[in-house]
């Protein structure tokens, strides 16, 4: 699943991509309300597209790749951002991890590797470097870079995800959610690439209320009751019936 | 510590625990908190710390300081109310945007179900035409409504419980 919103310069090359170097995905291209050629151009290089029909934000359109895996039966989802930061050969790896070790989600991070090509700037760094640290204390596993768009799901984590994911900002979040419910992650080291094209998303002026909803997503996170078992035991139908 | 004083603390501070606890509790997103949260907190601190109020009140020209809470108050359910109308315009757009693709959604299906029945009563091998063979045999008018809609659910059970079988690669998005 490939979130997109203005992204025409790269998301051809994208799908195309992930159809040569992972075959066993399905590409399925999120086109977040774009007033560019996005969603047709993800189209034509042959993914699946879901259009929105408006911006809703980057949580609104990962979440809705959630919810059609988890309508149409899929044991795996991969997200992979649209911008060509993300290297497709490297899902082999995401895939091992999980398969190999017992978790649920399996997290691509820039920082494991010595292989530095994503230069990315010290502001922007030292942001992630505070999630990480506080989100390691909490989850009591290490986090090195908790802001990766670069991710690896199972069963269990896109039928959580499906009914329960952050509005703005959702990465760091979305695995104290994951936490909360008793799944685990894992990262593998990854290689990330600076942006083939477009905008980020995250523009020096959001950076500030970036930072404070995280912030405040973190503390009143930790306020929130545990969940009483994991996703697939008996609590989860009466928190259905209650939500 | 006058009695104003203890009571615009008071006010404050239960301000910031409700939204810190709407939050919690999932009521309240945090997109909309966040200003919420900074009104609050500035309101407590300008309650505790007097002699800031002091300072604002006579650089606005008010001789009773808590007057000046009230101001700083007014200050931010305005901020408040300009912060909602942006939100609320946002989110009527989007539902009129809504509506419109919904719109255009069921023209579309209707289209496509006229195309779906229309092949299904194709002059049939006896040579009657469809209305006429309508008119012979009333209970399968019912019939074709029935059978269309368990046709419709079929495909996707099926799909779903192949997909999800043990047997079966991983097969991923």
């Amino acid at each position: 699943m490939v979130p997109a919103y203005n992204e025409s310069a790269t998301i051809a090359a994208v799908v195309q991509a992930l159809r040569c170097e992972a075959p066993e995905f399905d590409a399925l291209v999120v086109d977040d309300g774009s007033t560019d050629a996005t969603g047709l151009l993800a189209h034509r290089a042959g993914a699946k597209v879901l259009q929105l029909p408006f911006n809703v934000g980057i949580g609104g359109a990962v979440q809705t790749g959630f919810v059609y895996a988890r309508d149409h039966g899929y044991d795996y989802l991969a997200q992979v951002d649209g911008d060509g930061q993300h290297d497709a050969v490297e899902l082999a790896r995401l895939l091992e991890t999980m398969t190999e070790g017992e978790v649920d989600v399996v997290c691509g991070s820039r920082f494991l590797t010595t292989d530095h090509r994503y230069p990315a700037p010290l502001s922007r760094r030292t942001g992630i470097h505070i999630f990480a640290f506080l989100l390691s204390r909490i989850l009591d596993v290490p986090v090195s870079d908790p802001t990766s768009g670069f991710r690896l799901y199972n069963r269990n984590a896109i039928e959580l995800f499906a009914r329960e994911y952050p509005h703005d900002y959702p990465e760091v979040e979305a695995l104290l959610i994951l936490h909360r419910h008793r799944l685990r992650m894992r990262e593998v080291p990854v290689r990330m690439y600076s942006r083939g094209g477009g905008a980020s998303s995250i523009s020096t002026g959001k950076s500030g209320y970036y930072m404070a909803k995280v912030l405040l997503a973190l503390f009143v996170g930790l306020g929130r009751r545990p969940a009483l078992a994991a996703p697939d035991g008996e609590a989860l139908g009466a928190e259905q019936a209650i939500v | 510590m006058t009695r104003i004083q203890l009571v615009s603390i008071v006010g404050a501070a239960v301000l910031l625990l409700s939204v810190l606890e709407m939050v919690r509790r999932r009521r309240l997103m945090e997109r909309y908190a966040l200003l919420w949260i900074l009104s609050a907190t500035v309101l407590l601190g300008l309650a505790l710390w007097s002699g800031a109020l002091a300072r604002i009140s006579r650089a606005i020209g008010v001789i009773y300081a808590p007057n000046a809470l009230f101001f700083v108050g007014i200050g931010f359910i305005l901020l408040l109310l300009l912060h909602f109308s942006a939100a609320v315009s946002r989110l009527s757009d989007q539902a009129d945007t809504l509506a419109q693709r919904q719109a255009l959604l069921e023209e579309r299906l209707r289209r496509r179900e006229q195309a779906d029945s229309s092949v299904e009563r194709e002059p049939t091998p006896d040579g009657l035409a469809p209305g006429q063979r309508r008119q012979q045999l009333p209970p399968a008018e019912i019939a074709p409504g029935q059978r269309q809609s368990t046709v419709e659910l079929e495909p996707g059970v099926v799909a779903s419980a192949r997909r999800r079988g043990p047997a079966q690669p991983p097969d991923a998005t």
